[in-house]
């Protein structure tokens, strides 16, 4: 297949107007990638940097006085970060895979073509998507009446999933035939035992993709933790504790408290762009790898959702 | 007696009642269960509290022990101008994100389509996508590392060239262009991937032909490549306009934050309602832009799926 198409272009000449294409394609391209990587670049280097060469000559793509003085000083006490990681991860694993087993149950039962009641269900969840009482209700409800005002449940438990992921997972499974089913009925199995026996295995890929939603939306979390965690939590997410890093300046004292500096020599650009680099640094790295999972789920629920 | 009823029940197995259905279906509603609890929980559940709006809100009287004050909260809103300037920039901010974000990203999808190492396409993909993967927080701090009046990197590039510092975070009126520009680097690696999808499915026989026929590589892309997106552009651009009046807050409150010299032009609801609620604990006023906002989306989102009907009934949403 791919041969025969190799062949057919290779028969026809390109022109003067193709390879002027094909060459603005490669700078603009290349010009636009620099670009989403330069802030990056800028992110990277200045926490290598001295802090005083920052403050003189400005931000910089190359360290300025090669130091890892910023990073010194958040190893140097770590609990702060280490925490940080740790309610992160923990909520991300678990999140992750609580949400991704009910949206996969859900979005199961919701693609039964015998279920009745799968247009009600589904437009009960989908309704939340088209009108919400908004923030202050909500923001009200969480405080006063579930009492989840500094709980680390009022930020795990909103991201466990979205009618969005439902709908997307339900389409995913749709493709299976319905047959996959009724052949396990005829073997005298549950709907419960169809799903995690038969219908699971089949979706991997779409387990994949889900799940990584979920997973990034954890990663990423400050939103809820800046409404309901206090100065009294001692452990922010790490995106938050980011935040707050960058916009308080007690946040920032926090982050080395216990080493001998005192708050004026504190070198407060480098560490903010340490810690950016410290926060976010796993999730890059791993990116690539996935990136493919969130391709394959966006062309599928592109349109729709 | 029981053999003629289970000959009924053959004979029209759809006339189950509602109580016949829920037990014989119990499995498949225990599997929903979750979702519906949650949704219940966290959406539905609010939802009644939104009478907050009508009401002079009283920490210890709660929500319905508050005195009633009819529309009073919405008047003051509308008769002080702020429900307007905050509906205009959140709406005219996603007109300039909908359109100049879809067509940079149709443009992106097109020049990707010419590019035929593999490498490139592949490197190139993953860099453009990057800004998507990071939290809004990250991005705030590297609109920081840029703009900072001080030693932002832009400014210091200004001042090497001879130039004087600008002072962005003083100057409401550079704010929408920087961003529309912003949120374009952080969406068109998304967005380009729907539309290089769209490409990828033109049936490459088509393209053959017309080479065949002489058309170069200008005239392909305009009379085969641009007129095969239409159908996707329209469909998202209805789509992304029913969404026209939610903002996004995480993206305008990282970068702006509580700046309030920049607020005239880069206020928006969402950020407006957070400020009220977690700020000013004013809830009354939050509860009832909120729910203007609310009432107006559901309305714009109902009419943009009727069009999405009409026009490609596989695409409506309900």
């Amino acid at each position: 297949m791919a041969n025969t198409q190799k062949a057919v272009k290779n028969k026809i000449k390109l022109d003067k107007s193709d390879k002027i294409i094909r060459g603005f394609s490669y700078v603009f391209i290349s010009i636009f990638a620099l670009a989403c990587l330069l802030p990056f670049l800028l992110i990277i280097a200045t926490s290598f940097s001295t802090e005083g060469l920052i403050r003189k000559t400005g931000f910089t793509i190359i360290p300025k006085g090669f130091t890892t003085y910023a990073y010194n000083l958040i190893f140097e006490n770590p609990m702060n970060m280490l925490g940080s990681y740790a309610v992160t991860v923990s909520m991300a694993v678990v999140g992750t895979g609580v949400g991704l087993f009910v949206i996969a149950m859900t979005g199961y039962a919701l693609q039964r073509k015998d279920f009745p009641f799968r247009n009600a269900i589904s437009f009960y969840i989908y309704f939340t998507s088209l009108f919400s009482a908004g923030l202050a209700p909500f923001y009200l409800i969480m405080t006063k009446f579930y009492h989840l005002k500094d709980s680390y449940l009022a930020v795990f438990l909103p991201l466990l999933m979205t009618p969005w992921l439902i709908i997307l997972m339900k389409n995913f499974i749709k493709s299976i035939p319905h047959e996959i089913t009724e052949s396990g009925k005829i073997d005298g199995a549950g709907d419960m035992k169809i799903f995690t026996a038969l219908i699971l295995p089949m979706v991997k890929p779409a387990l994949a993709t889900i799940g990584l939603f979920l997973a990034l939306g954890y990663w990423n979390e400050w939103y809820y933790s800046s409404l309901f965690l206090s100065a009294q939590v001692d452990y922010k997410p790490l995106q938050y504790n980011l935040y707050e890093v960058v916009n308080k300046i007690q946040a920032l004292k926090n982050s080395v408290a216990g080493s001998y500096v005192s708050f004026d020599n504190l070198p407060q650009e480098t560490l903010k762009m340490a810690t950016a680099i410290v926060a976010t640094g796993p999730i890059i790295l791993l990116y690539p790898f996935v990136q493919k999972y969130f391709i394959g789920g966006i062309t599928v629920g592109a349109v729709k959702g | 007696m029981s053999k003629n009823k289970s000959h009924v029940v053959t004979a029209r197995p759809r006339k189950m009642s509602f109580l016949q259905k829920v037990v014989k279906y119990r499995v498949l509603l225990l599997m929903c269960l979750p979702a519906i609890v949650f949704f219940f929980a966290f959406s539905y559940l609010p939802m009644p509290g939104a009478y907050v709006a009508f009401t002079s809100y009283n920490y210890r009287k709660g929500i319905f022990g508050s005195e009633f004050v009819g529309w009073d909260n919405f008047k003051f809103l509308f008769e002080s101008g702020k429900i307007w300037l905050l509906t205009k920039n959140t709406i005219l901010y996603n007109i300039a994100f909908i359109l100049l974000g879809n067509l940079l990203a149709i443009f992106m999808a097109i020049l990707f389509n010419e590019i035929k190492k593999k490498i490139f396409k592949k490197t190139a993909q993953t860099i453009m996508f990057l800004p998507y993967f990071i939290s809004d927080v990250l991005v705030g701090l590297l609109i920081y590392n840029l703009l900072n009046s001080d030693f932002g990197f832009v400014n210091s590039i200004i001042t090497s060239l001879g130039g004087k510092k600008i002072s962005f975070y003083d100057n409401p009126n550079i704010w929408p262009g920087l961003i529309v520009l912003i949120n374009l680097w952080k969406s068109t690696g998304y967005n380009t991937v729907v539309y290089f999808a769209a490409i990828c499915g033109i049936d490459q026989e088509i393209i053959e032909a017309a080479r065949v026929d002489g058309a170069n590589g200008f005239q392909k892309i305009r009379h085969i490549i641009l007129p095969s997106l239409k159908p996707t552009f329209v469909i998202l651009l209805l789509f992304a306009m029913g969404g026209i009046i939610r903002g996004n807050f995480g993206l305008f409150y990282n970068i702006i934050g509580s700046n309030s010299m920049l607020f005239k032009t880069t206020d928006i609801i969402e950020t407006f309602v957070y400020r009220a609620t977690v700020n000013d604990f004013n809830f009354q006023t939050a509860s009832a832009v909120g729910l203007y906002q609310s009432v107006f989306g559901f309305i714009l989102v109902v009419v943009c799926n009727k069009i999405v009907s009409k026009i490609d009934p596989d695409y409506s949403l309900f």
